[in-house]
């Protein structure tokens, strides 16, 4: 939902309104029906209520310019988003988009060559600031990659538990049940836990590749992350595991921040409370995502989301 | 009236005799090339095992050799000193060379990459496998026989052995270490570990298999290797624990037998390259086996 | 960790020890190798400078006369040897561990594939000094009369005919040589050849060519730089080796006369003469190991710049890897053993 109450999601719109949303867009939008006749139909996600009352948090870009040698791959980008909301990022292949949220979780560094400058706050803290180690933001900052890829060495219990183990490893019984209760709750917290509950010493990599990925959202979600990153997460998914995913994205945004990098316009209408339109390393527009969609400002923006280019 | 087909044009649809000669020529060239080549391998095969296991008795690899060339076969021994020196000069050069290997390997992969000192510490690697096996014996004869005024000792040996098994372990480490893919390391990576332990809890689990069949096959190298024991190990006959003295090892038991008279004695030695033959055949069919079992590539 | 309004994203310093120590202590782990073997040549350049100082490097790798007794190190004769021993090597081990390479990769049927690269890769495990022993008991003897008679028969052609053959000598040292590079020569011939693209191949068959035309048009000319490569590193293999050398080749510091009489290499004479050598004497050996190495050095980066060029597009892609040793556990075999 926006401010004033209009439903952001297209998927939230009562089917009625959408055709008369539709009415009034300009005609070369509305071609862009297709977006809201292949939504339509896509359950809100429900919100379940979690064991943990975890919050998301804010994250802001501010004057974000990120650098592969000397080609400049993201070019001085303002962008805010909002607490607990999932916010998408669509554009075309190479805009920058991967680039851009990479820097939020500093993975970008880790390429040969690369670097950033600019601010990105987490709330209020910029985390490419002095004093603030690479390792504890990305704690707090998760991220899910393309193609699904649990530890091949560890079983589904140890996958989920990795990152716990990874970054601060636990001794003693005490903690051994403790990291049970986390694993099952990570588990449950990304739909796994009634699949898998009962092969958890199983290896991660004999699930399917909807349940892989869904593995390592839950493997992300034991570290407690205020925000989470996923990088294009379904595209290299079946369109049932993609469905389960979004499901469960919607479910998820009540305790963690989500920004989400997808080429598919449908995936970015069905889950994104704003949308944000990446071209050539500059933000062209960000906006609640039914507007983005029906009513867009730029002319860029509406050629691509009609489909002219990219 | 004769309603006699027309006969086929000879030669339309067929390949003219001399290609086909030529075909047939050079496949069975090729196929004779490749028997060639198999027919040194059956014939060794066949020598070790005809001339080998007629000197293999329970003697023969329970008592040392005697140095006696001149009298009969029954006192001139076994081998034992020469299979447990090979054991315990190979395991120290591989006690050495492998976490060095390793480290450097990882070094290359993780840390250095594409910096210039990684290039140059490549480059003086690649310069390394170049280098003359006989040529490592003399390097650590220099400094550390002639250098310290001491004399051969096992360990010596194993130094040599190390040094030339060092560029082996770290290429095969550095190529599978590569092989782990980049993805993995990002996931460890973005659940935020810090570097170190996504080193050792994923990437070198991930690589372990890879690994293992490398150092294998480092491992099997060294043992065969006479020309840096020579000058470095110290000739004995004596089984001998301690590496600090001379020890014994089968590459040199073999190199001495070769030359002298006796036929007992070269019986021995045919024995001796039997079993060193085994030896190392086990650790490449080990090592073969550990490959097929490995997650990369 | 989890508290919302986050202020410290920190670790606190005890635990960004490791990381530092692993990082630090790995790089000095790379600076110490790099230290380690640049010591190593000099110590080796160190010991080598009393022979090139009394006879000049020319002086030294040209001269022809390796005279212990009288403290004259012309080095000729064993640069010689070793080029004939190692050429021999070439000359018979090349065409045979190609054309093992083409029956794998074009001839074999599939069944048969893995049986025959395991065969010939068989040929590596064999240590050097076990070649050694077998050679000079077996193979040496039994070529004696085969030797006699390419002499006779042949006797008007210089080196190799007239004479009377003794064993051993430098064939069958070439022959063993050959033996011992087939491996690695066949393993890289191999990799580049199982590069060559399908539709260059089915394209050739396609225009109606037999099976032999179409290896000699669309497979040989895409993997020559490939194939020269491993041939490069097979010579290098060849150069380098010492025991069996050693064994085989007697002890004979002249310059090669006959193909079927003894010799002498770089390599074996160290091996020979070492452990008896003082002062002099013995800096030279150094030299000539020296001379052996660069020798191995310079065959050895030609290879590498062919193999390469070989994994240009084009080229075998492939070879490159193929010579620094990447996954399957065939040509990491072949190139463990390369090493002389």
């Amino acid at each position: 939902m926006t401010a004033d109450g209009h439903p952001s999601r297209i998927a939230d719109v009562e089917p009625d309104e959408l055709a008369d949303k539709l009415e009034q867009a300009p005609a070369s939008v509305r071609s862009g029906s297709r977006i809201a006749a292949a939504t339509h139909g896509q359950p809100a996600g429900a919100n379940e209520t979690e064991l943990s009352t975890h919050k998301g948090l804010t994250v802001r870009l501010q004057g974000l310019r990120a650098f592969y040698g000397s080609t400049e791959a993201v070019k001085g980008v303002d962008l805010d988003f909002n607490a607990n909301e999932v916010t998408a990022i669509i554009g075309p292949s190479g805009c920058g988009k991967s680039t851009m949220v990479r820097c939020i979780n500093r993975m970008h560094e880790e390429v040969a060559g690369a670097r950033a400058e600019g601010r990105v706050l987490l709330d209020e803290t910029d985390i490419y600031g002095g004093g603030v180690d690479v390792v504890a933001v990305r704690r707090a900052i998760g991220m899910v990659f393309q193609k699904p890829n649990p530890f091949p060495t560890m079983s589904i219990f140890e996958n989920v538990a990795s990152g716990l183990r990874l970054s601060s490893p636990s001794r003693g019984r005490h903690a051994k049940a403790a990291l049970h209760a986390k694993v099952e709750q990570a588990l449950r917290s990304a739909g796994l836990w009634d699949e898998v509950s009962d092969r958890l010493s199983e290896p991660g990599a004999g699930l399917s590749g909807g349940q892989q990925q869904r593995l390592c959202i839950a493997r992300s979600l034991a570290v407690d992350p205020d925000v989470i990153l996923m990088d294009e997460p379904c595209s290299a998914l079946d369109p049932i595991a993609t469905l389960k995913i979004e499901e469960l994205i919607g479910r998820l945004k009540a305790r963690v921040t989500i920004v989400i990098v997808t080429h598919n316009m449908q995936q970015a209408a069905r889950v994104a409370d704003r949308t944000a339109f990446v071209l050539d390393g500059r933000l062209v527009e960000i906006g609640p995502t039914l507007q983005l969609f029906t009513t867009p400002t730029d002319s860029r923006t509406e050629e691509y989301v009609t489909g002219k280019f990219g | 009236m004769s309603a006699q087909a027309q006969p086929v044009q000879p030669g339309r649809f067929r390949l003219s005799a001399s290609r086909r000669r030529r075909d047939r020529f050079a496949r069975t060239a090729i196929l004779a090339a490749t028997l060639v080549a198999l027919l040194p391998l059956a014939l060794i095969i066949y020598y070790l095992l005809h001339k080998g296991l007629s000197a293999w008795s329970s003697s023969f690899f329970t008592t040392d050799p005697t140095g006696n060339t001149f009298f009969k076969s029954s006192s001139i021994g076994g081998i034992k000193s020469a299979i447990l020196g090979t054991i315990e000069i190979v395991a120290l050069a591989a006690a050495i060379s492998i976490p060095v290997g390793v480290g450097v390997a990882v070094w290359l992969v993780e840390y250095g990459r594409h910096s210039r000192l990684a290039s140059l510490v490549r480059f003086f690697i690649d310069v390394l496998t170049g280098v003359p096996s006989i040529v490592f014996g003399l390097f650590i004869y220099i400094v550390l026989i002639v250098g310290t005024g001491t004399t051969y000792a096992g360990y010596k040996g194993s130094l040599a052995l190390a040094l030339l098994m060092l560029p082996i372990v770290t290429r095969s480490a550095e190529v599978i270490l590569q092989l782990v893919p980049t993805t993995l390391r990002e996931s460890a990576l973005a659940l935020g570990a810090p570097r170190w332990r996504v080193v050792s809890r994923i990437v070198l689990p991930t690589a372990f298999s890879g690994l293992v069949t490398g150092v294998l096959l480092a491992i099997a190298r060294a043992a065969g290797e006479t020309a840096p024991l020579l000058f470095t190990a110290g000739a004995t006959l004596k089984t001998n624990t301690d590496l600090g003295g001379f020890t014994n090892s089968l590459p040199l038991q073999i190199y001495y037998d070769v030359t002298q008279p006796t036929t007992a004695v070269v019986n021995r030695a045919w024995g001796a390259a039997l079993t060193l033959v085994i030896m190392i055949g086990a650790l490449n069919l080990i090592a073969r086996l550990v490959a097929r079992r490995s997650r990369l590539a | 960790m989890t508290v919302g309004g986050r202020s410290v994203l920190e670790r606190p310093p005890l635990a960004r020890l490791p990381d530092r120590a692993l990082r630090y202590g790995l790089t000095a782990l790379a600076l110490a190798i790099l230290a380690l073997i640049v010591y190593f040549f000099i110590r080796l350049v160190g010991q080598a400078r009393p022979a090139f100082a009394k006879e000049g490097v020319f002086g030294f790798v040209f001269g022809n006369d390796w005279n212990v007794s009288a403290e004259h190190f012309g080095a000729l004769p064993l640069v010689v040897g070793t080029l004939i021993t190692s050429g021999l090597a070439l000359a018979m081990g090349v065409p045979i561990a190609v054309a093992t390479a083409l029956y794998i990769t074009e001839l074999c049927p599939l069944r048969l594939r893995g049986a025959m690269t395991v065969l010939v890769e068989l040929l590596a495990a064999v240590p050097s000094v076990v070649y050694g022993l077998w050679g000079f008991f077996f193979l040496a003897p039994k070529l004696k009369g085969a030797e006699q008679w390419v002499a006779d028969r042949l006797s008007f052609i210089p080196f190799v005919g007239g004479g009377n053959v003794i064993i051993p000598n430098y064939f069958v040292t070439g022959l063993v040589l050959a033996i011992m590079i087939l491996p690695i020569v066949s393993a890289i011939s191999r990799e580049v050849m199982a590069t060559v693209p399908d539709d260059q191949k089915e394209a050739a068959l396609g225009l109606g060519a037999t099976r032999w035309e179409m290896i000699r048009t669309a497979v040989l000319p895409y993997c020559r730089s490939g194939i020269v490569g491993g041939s490069m590193l097979g010579l290098g293999r060849a150069l380098g080796e010492t025991i069996a050398v050693t064994i085989l080749i007697g002890d004979a510091p002249q310059l090669g006369k006959h193909l079927f009489q003894q010799g002498y290499t770089l390599a074996a004479v160290i091996a020979n003469e070492f452990g008896e050598a003082q002062g002099l004497h013995r800096s030279a050996l150094f030299a000539a190991a020296l001379v052996l190495f660069v020798l191995t050095l310079v065959v050895n980066g030609i290879a590498r710049g062919f193999v390469v060029r070989a994994s240009r597009p084009g080229g075998g892609g492939a070879a490159a890897g193929a010579a620094r040793s990447p996954g399957p556990s065939g040509p990491l075999v072949a190139e463990a053993t390369s090493q002389p």
